[in-house]
């Protein structure tokens, strides 16, 4: 059994110490404070030191695929819509079950393409020319959101698939894959009906872009009927978080086998402890053991966003991700 | 344990109806105390000596800042503790550190990692109560972190179980309460914030606080504070729980959960936050007294806490304090309308 394996994360950075402190003073520390889409020039100026940093570092720590890293999403996955200017901010909200939150995002008129993300995957393509892109997926993002405007979860999930492919589709040419992010499909898993809806979304996203598209769900694993519809959708590939349930995750891949290309969530986004390369080689090794069918390639990387650790340890695990895939290319 | 909240009324409580009025437990810090600290940090000139009086008179000044704004039970605003997991984990053996991590916004918090067997070396909130009771005229609450949001919002790289960490912690939780106790403590509230983000294991918070309060003597009053969650999910295991008050966020949302209460009897007293404190706007008196009418909905007025929200160190000192005298004026105008009958028990205009 030969894997490809490919060391990259899914994004969602914490901030570098300076810039950390420095973004605070600049902003400050309300609801009120966050993220608008029309930051004042010195705050730019800080975003886009962080975007230089963090391409630097994934490079120095030899990751295969890098990632813009997403500093400025106050909102985390919530950030494409906190930002649009048809959406307003409501209260803070608990994000998923975390110690984090967000404003929720209220949709009250048409979501139109607003260019948010595609202007900072731009900027990050001036530093580096084979990107890749991370987005929340359309169930998720709509899941984190209310709706005022499209009147039924339906054509709200529509709505916000129609969104994320404009998104998409202005983005520049050096984003090579997009990963689109879907702990909903764990945390609220959807019912049958809902599932072939949500197959539609994600292919209506896929259709917006050349890149390679990769659907990963973590904190937990898709239900099998959703995974089904998952393996039939335009996408190129699966991702699966192996360190919150592997079991449930490798039972999907031996039941229903895998696309050729995965993203195997075999490092803790969550927790201090680093990997070892045995472990993480281990994480994916049984996985592909399990499936019923051929991985060619896998894109090693955090289960989650690794917003959740310290800046130190975040570092060692994009060093750890990288050591562990080292001469496995 | 004890329901017997009479023994908080003051003296001079103006009305016969006795809505306590109290915080949750943080308090923004003088500006002059963050500078001192920064001093102290840098520098040898400002020494630990200069430090340990610097606390102190912030301490003494919060405590009374909280009794001119009326409140009948207060606490010293958390001045010597810095954030409600780290404060604790600095004091608890087998905790290491590693850098701040984001809560949300620009807020974060040095969330630590577990990477031994957890140990009581030294007692964590002792100087903190006598120092506040010596300098209070009013009762003093002690706000302590719970054991399962200090299991949850640490790294565990020690236990692979964040249940057995959270038993663990809270036998230690328990050793502290009890020396607090024999201090003179009479008012502990368990903060558990930790147990809104994963309210599936309200069983294990449960047991959690059997053995927190194993062993306690008669008159202790221990509540219970979770926020920032969905607490049809808690709720209503929670009448289960060994304390006797539940003290909720509830303005942050404009009340639209209150109704998960409204359903079965509501066994503990309800603490109502009545104020949001991720808003810099004073809620006026008139606003106010409409949220604590919201909270009669659930509880009878004998059974009524009004706090704010949750802690409040994130606003700034003026708006906190317009806030926290709003707040008790509001709970003495209720009170004055249910002496008078202008309301009646439920909150209902008569």
């Amino acid at each position: 059994m030969y894997m490809d394996r490919l060391a990259t994360t899914v994004g969602l950075f914490p901030l570098p110490d300076g810039q950390r402190e420095r973004l605070a003073e600049l902003k400050g520390h309300q609801k009120s404070d966050l993220i608008d889409g029309n930051e004042a020039r010195a705050t730019r100026d800080a975003y886009a030191a962080t975007r230089r940093h963090y391409i630097d570092r994934q490079r120095e720590a030899g990751l295969d695929r890098l990632v813009e890293g997403q500093g400025r999403w106050d909102d985390l996955l919530a950030h494409p819509l906190c930002v649009h200017e048809n959406v307003r901010t409501g209260g803070i909200v608990r994000y998923y079950d975390n110690n984090n939150f967000y404003r929720e995002p209220i949709v009250t008129d048409e979501l139109t393409p607003s260019g948010d993300v595609p202007s900072e995957l731009s900027a990050a393509a001036e530093r580096c020319d084979d990107l890749g892109a991370v987005l929340p997926g359309p169930y998720s993002l709509a899941g984190l959101a209310r709706d005022e405007h499209y009147g039924s979860s339906a054509a709200f999930l529509d709505g916000v698939a129609e969104f994320l492919a404009g998104e998409v589709a202005a983005f520049p040419d050096a984003v090579e894959t997009l990963t689109l992010l879907e702990p909903g499909f764990a945390t609220e898993p959807p019912d049958a009906e809902a599932s072939e809806r949500i197959g539609d979304a994600i292919d209506t996203v896929a259709a917006a872009t050349d890149a390679d598209v990769l659907v990963h769900t973590y904190w937990g694993a898709p239900d099998d009927g959703l995974y089904r519809r998952l393996l039939d959708t335009d996408t190129d590939g699966l991702g699966y978080d192996l360190v919150t349930d592997p079991e449930a995750a490798t039972t999907l891949a031996a039941e229903h086998g895998t696309p050729p290309r995965v993203l195997l969530g075999v490092v803790d986004g969550q927790n201090t402890r680093v990997e070892s390369r045995q472990t993480i080689n281990d994480r994916a090794d049984r996985f592909a053991k399990c499936a019923t069918t051929d991985v060619d390639a896998a894109y090693l990387t955090p289960n989650t966003g690794l917003f959740h650790l310290p800046v130190g340890k975040f570092e060692a695990k994009l060093d750890a991700l990288a050591a562990a895939t080292e001469g496995a290319r | 344990m004890t329901g017997d909240r009479e023994r908080f009324r003051p003296a001079d409580h103006p009305n016969d109806h006795f809505l306590l009025t109290t915080v949750v437990g943080s308090y923004p810090k003088p500006t002059w105390l963050n500078r001192a600290r920064d001093l102290h940090d840098d520098s040898s000139a400002f020494d630990d000596e200069a430090w340990d009086e610097a606390v102190d008179d912030a301490s003494r000044l919060i405590t009374g800042e909280h009794e001119r704004a009326g409140l009948d039970v207060v606490c010293d605003g958390e001045m010597r503790r810095e954030e409600m997991v780290e404060f604790f984990a600095r004091r608890i053996g087998g905790y290491e550190f590693n850098g701040p991590v984001k809560v949300w916004g620009h807020n974060y918090f040095d969330k630590p990692s577990v990477v031994s067997e957890v140990t009581y070396d030294e007692p964590w909130l002792r100087e903190e109560y006598e120092f506040t009771a010596d300098v209070a005229e009013r009762p003093v609450k002690v706000p302590i972190t719970g054991p399962y949001t200090l299991a949850s919002w640490s790294f565990d790289e020690a236990y692979g179980s964040d249940e057995t960490l959270a038993y663990e912690l809270a036998d230690l939780v328990n050793e502290e309460i009890a020396g607090l106790v024999a201090a003179g403590a009479r008012y502990i509230q368990i903060d558990e914030p930790a147990l809104a983000t994963t309210p599936d294991d309200h069983a294990v918070v449960g047991e959690c606080l059997e053995r927190i309060v194993t062993g306690l003597p008669d008159g202790v009053r221990i509540g219970l504070h979770v926020c920032y969650g969905d607490y049809s999910r808690i709720y209503p295991e929670l009448n289960d729980y060994p304390i006797d008050e539940f003290d909720v966020e509830l303005a942050n949302g404009d009340y639209d959960q209150l109704d998960v209460f409204t359903g079965d009897d509501f066994e503990p007293d309800l603490g109502l936050g009545v104020v949001d404190v991720h808003t810099t706007d004073v809620e006026s008196v008139t606003e106010i007294e409409a949220n604590i009418r919201e909270g009669l909905r659930v509880v009878p007025p004998e059974n009524l806490t009004v706090s704010p929200d949750c802690g409040v160190k994130l606003l700034p000192r003026e708006v906190a304090r317009s806030k926290i005298e709003n707040m008790v004026r509001a709970a003495r105008n209720v009170e004055n309308d249910l002496d008078s009958g202008a309301i009646d028990a439920g909150g209902r205009t008569t």
